[in-house]
């Protein structure tokens, strides 16, 4: 396994979180029921990749007239389009035509919702799903404006051309190190107080330090195991499901060895361990594992940015030249982070109360003054512009777009993302979009080595998991991971 | 109408809170208010009956304009109010309660009670950027008034309980509290009494009172002539969405018509 796949797999993931925050501020906190968000991320990865793409812009009246040469037997309208063509700038900074991005998504978003947010809310979804529409077959047939199905390429990427010297990679190790900090200290303080959430006892930190001594061991034996290698010679499928049970039993000691230490940490551990219900024990597996991902991801990230781990010249891991997506991933984990963080003030300040009032009753929210169509088309626009930055991101990660990418699939990845986490949780949406892509990931690679069953029907296999998957979560967890079960037991 | 003010000559036009002329409004063929009226003094305690089906409820939707009327004129506080949005007629101070308790089920009850303060710092998405100083001292301040709001009406054990968990008493009384927090100058309450247990509708009827006494006015509809006799100073009697009779508790009960309509003709 190589750090740039890690870092890939960290880009998706992170990309898939942004975007489905901005569905969970729509719908998890205000109830908006928004089947076509990837319009928003079409809008948003078009428009910056259009005006950073030197002539991209400027260049479009031209085509524009080329594609429907019955403009210009009007002279008036072809000289208007020739101006256009003369004022438009060659190219935008980067930065503004993210911004520029996000704003025609929010701006989408208000289009949208001015026309059917005051109606009622089956309504809105049905026109988000023609929406996202519209604009998918805007982008394939008006090729003046994206190129259409050839695509768009050779565009820009930001810190592409970056040649990072010691003292940048340390400045973006410190501040990725900073993120990662304040993002474990978070789930430490809110894994502490879960239990009590559901009504248990509370957790010791030696129940949980238990945990993460036996993920990390079960990491360490994975990762030794990957330079196993096998002689004899038999079928790949065999080979792969050997190497499977070799690096498990590898990887077994440690594991034990963790449990063991859990329960030997102290007295107390055993009988809160006994005091737990099992769903705290899944729910800790969970954020354990989580986390495990996360300081995964940071650790693939910090390596991808070059920095590397010698010990008495024999490298150990790491490689030292930065490649172009750690530098990407660096951008993206920052902006998710301040994205997050912002979100999170927003959603516990009063705005956020009235959303989420909203969300629960909205003739109880107009009675009391709110201005609930405000509320609605901001919380709408905002979740879009959010969309339009990841976008921004989804586009230079693949460093060509055409509107295949833009697939109404998405959206409803997103949805499984939100509802697996938890609705109306930002954590369980990172948490939800990280299992969603781990799930993604492990069955693109493990399944095929496994099931003897050609490329197509594996692809069918693997959504069908995904729902079953989906449906045991509901029968067994229907709140989502993170979601709190005594609300689904409430009457309105 | 001017005929039936001049018969009340405690009713002065100026310290008439609420006044509502000529109110109709017809769901399909169906007039529901028909050409209505009413009106409330300031500072007192006003019932609305009238069997069902008399249009009592869509007349509170009419005057909030949950509903937009057809025709029809509202005076509140001495400004004409028919035509505002719902959610400005709330913050000029006036708040309903809903016929079936409408409480936010999955935020807590001291969240409920915090949403209804009016023009909070924090409710301005702007405003969280730069005046995070100022929200934390308002949210300070409104959870102290929320606290002693809850004390006075005995759900203050319930604070951090998710509303929905509340029974239908405590329902209706988290939702009388909440229309407190928006410092209301006219409560409707639509059927407070309905389904309530007796000993908590004496409850409900000191705070009604009590609040009275602090300067809010009412407008009350019940069905339980107890709850409008012992509270009300003046009742409207709506029969077929139109006016059928108005007075003191006592004149009503002795109407002969107001009988009719309610145990048919």
């Amino acid at each position: 396994m190589e750090v740039g796949y890690f870092v890939s797999l960290a880009l998706f993931t992170t990309i898939y979180a942004l975007f489905s925050l901005g569905l969970n501020l729509q719908w998890g906190y205000t109830g908006l029921i928004n089947f076509g968000h990837i319009a928003f991320m079409t809008i948003g990865a078009y428009t910056t990749i259009a005006l950073t793409l030197p002539n991209f812009v400027k260049e479009m009246p031209q085509r524009l007239m080329e594609q429907y040469p019955v403009i210009e037997s009007q002279a008036w309208l072809a000289s208007i389009l020739k101006g256009l063509g003369d004022i438009l700038p060659e190219q935008v900074p980067i930065v503004i035509a993210v911004m520029i991005g996000a704003g025609l998504a929010a701006l989408l978003g208000l289009a949208i919702g001015t026309s059917t947010l005051r109606l009622r809310e089956d309504y809105l979804s049905i026109v988000t799903i023609g929406v996202s529409e519209v604009v998918r077959l805007v982008a394939v047939n008006e090729e003046w404006l994206t190129r259409g199905p050839r695509g768009v390429f050779n565009y820009p990427l930001p810190l592409a051309k970056l040649q990072p010297n010691l003292f940048i990679k340390g400045v973006m190790i410190a501040s990725l190190v900073l993120v990662l900090g304040l993002a474990l200290w978070r789930l430490w303080q809110w894994l502490l107080q879960q239990p009590q959430r559901e009504g248990h006892a509370p957790l010791s930190p030696a129940l949980f330090v238990g945990y993460v001594i036996c993920l990390i061991g079960v990491a360490i034996c994975w990762w030794l195991s990957f330079s196993l290698s096998l002689t004899i010679e038999m079928p790949s499928y065999l080979q792969e499901l050997v190497l499977l049970m070799m690096r498990l039993a590898m990887a077994a000691p440690l594991a034990i060895v963790g449990v063991v230490l859990v329960y030997a940490s102290c007295r107390q551990t055993v009988q809160q361990l006994r005091a737990q219900p099992f769903n705290t024990h899944l729910s800790l597996l969970t954020v354990t594992m989580g986390m495990g991902l996360v300081v995964m991801f940071f650790g693939a990230l910090i390596m991808g940015l070059g920095f590397e781990i010698k010990l008495l010249g024999i490298h150990i891991i790491g490689s030292s030249e930065y490649t172009y997506k750690a530098g990407l991933l660096w951008l993206l984990i920052l902006t998710v982070a301040v994205i997050f963080w912002q979100l999170e003030r927003w959603v516990n300040s009063p705005w956020g109360r009235v959303l989420t009032s909203i969300r629960e009753d909205e003739e109880v929210a107009k009675a009391l003054g709110k201005d609930v169509f405000r509320y609605k088309l901001q919380s709408f626009m905002l979740g879009g512009a959010i969309a339009g930055i990841a976008g921004s991101f989804y586009a230079w990660q693949l460093t060509f777009i055409n509107p295949d990418g833009f697939i109404p699939l998405l959206t409803f990845q997103a949805w499984i993302i939100i509802v697996a986490g938890g609705a109306g949780n930002n954590v369980g949406t990172l948490l939800g979009a990280g299992i969603f892509w781990a799930y993604n990931e492990v069955t693109r690679f493990i399944l095929p080595n496994i099931l003897p069953l050609d490329d197509a029907r594996l692809g069918a296999f693997r959504v069908m998991v995904i729902g079953l998957m989906l449906i045991i979560l509901m029968m067994w967890r229907p709140q989502g991971l993170l979601g709190k079960k005594e609300e689904l037991t409430l009457g309105r | 109408m001017d005929d039936k003010r001049q018969q009340d000559p405690q009713v002065q036009p100026e310290n008439l809170l609420l006044t509502a002329q000529g109110l109709s409004k017809a769901f399909g063929g169906i007039q529901a208010v028909n050409n209505a009226e009413i009106h409330v003094p300031e500072g007192q305690i006003v019932g609305l009956i009238g069997p069902n089906g008399a249009g009592k409820t869509t007349l509170f939707n009419l005057l909030c304009n949950f509903i937009a009327p057809d025709h029809g004129r509202i005076i509140f506080n001495g400004r004409p109010i028919e035509r505002l949005q719902p959610h400005k007629i709330a913050l000029q101070g006036m708040i309903r309660t809903f016929q079936v308790a409408r409480v936010l089920s999955r935020l807590s009850v001291l969240e409920n009670m915090l949403l209804a303060a009016p023009n909070q710092t924090g409710e301005k998405l702007h405003n969280t950027f730069f005046q995070a100083h100022i929200i934390r001292r308002q949210e300070k301040e409104l959870k102290e008034k929320a606290h002693v709001i809850l004390e006075s009406v005995g759900l203050a054990a319930k604070a951090k309980d998710y509303a929905g968990a509340l029974s239908g008493g405590q329902r209706k009384l988290l939702e009388m509290a909440r229309g407190l927090m928006a410092d209301p100058k006219l409560m409707l309450l639509d059927e407070p009494a309905a389904g309530v247990n007796p000993t908590l509708i004496q409850q409900i009827c000191g705070h009604v009172e009590r609040w009275n006494d602090n300067g809010i006015t009412f407008l009350i509809i019940e069905h339980n002539m107890d709850v409008i006799m012992s509270l009300c100073d003046r009742v409207w009697v709506l029969a077929e969405g139109q006016n059928l009779a108005v007075g003191t508790p006592a004149e009503i009960q002795s109407n002969k018509e107001v009988l009719e309509a309610y145990l048919g003709q």
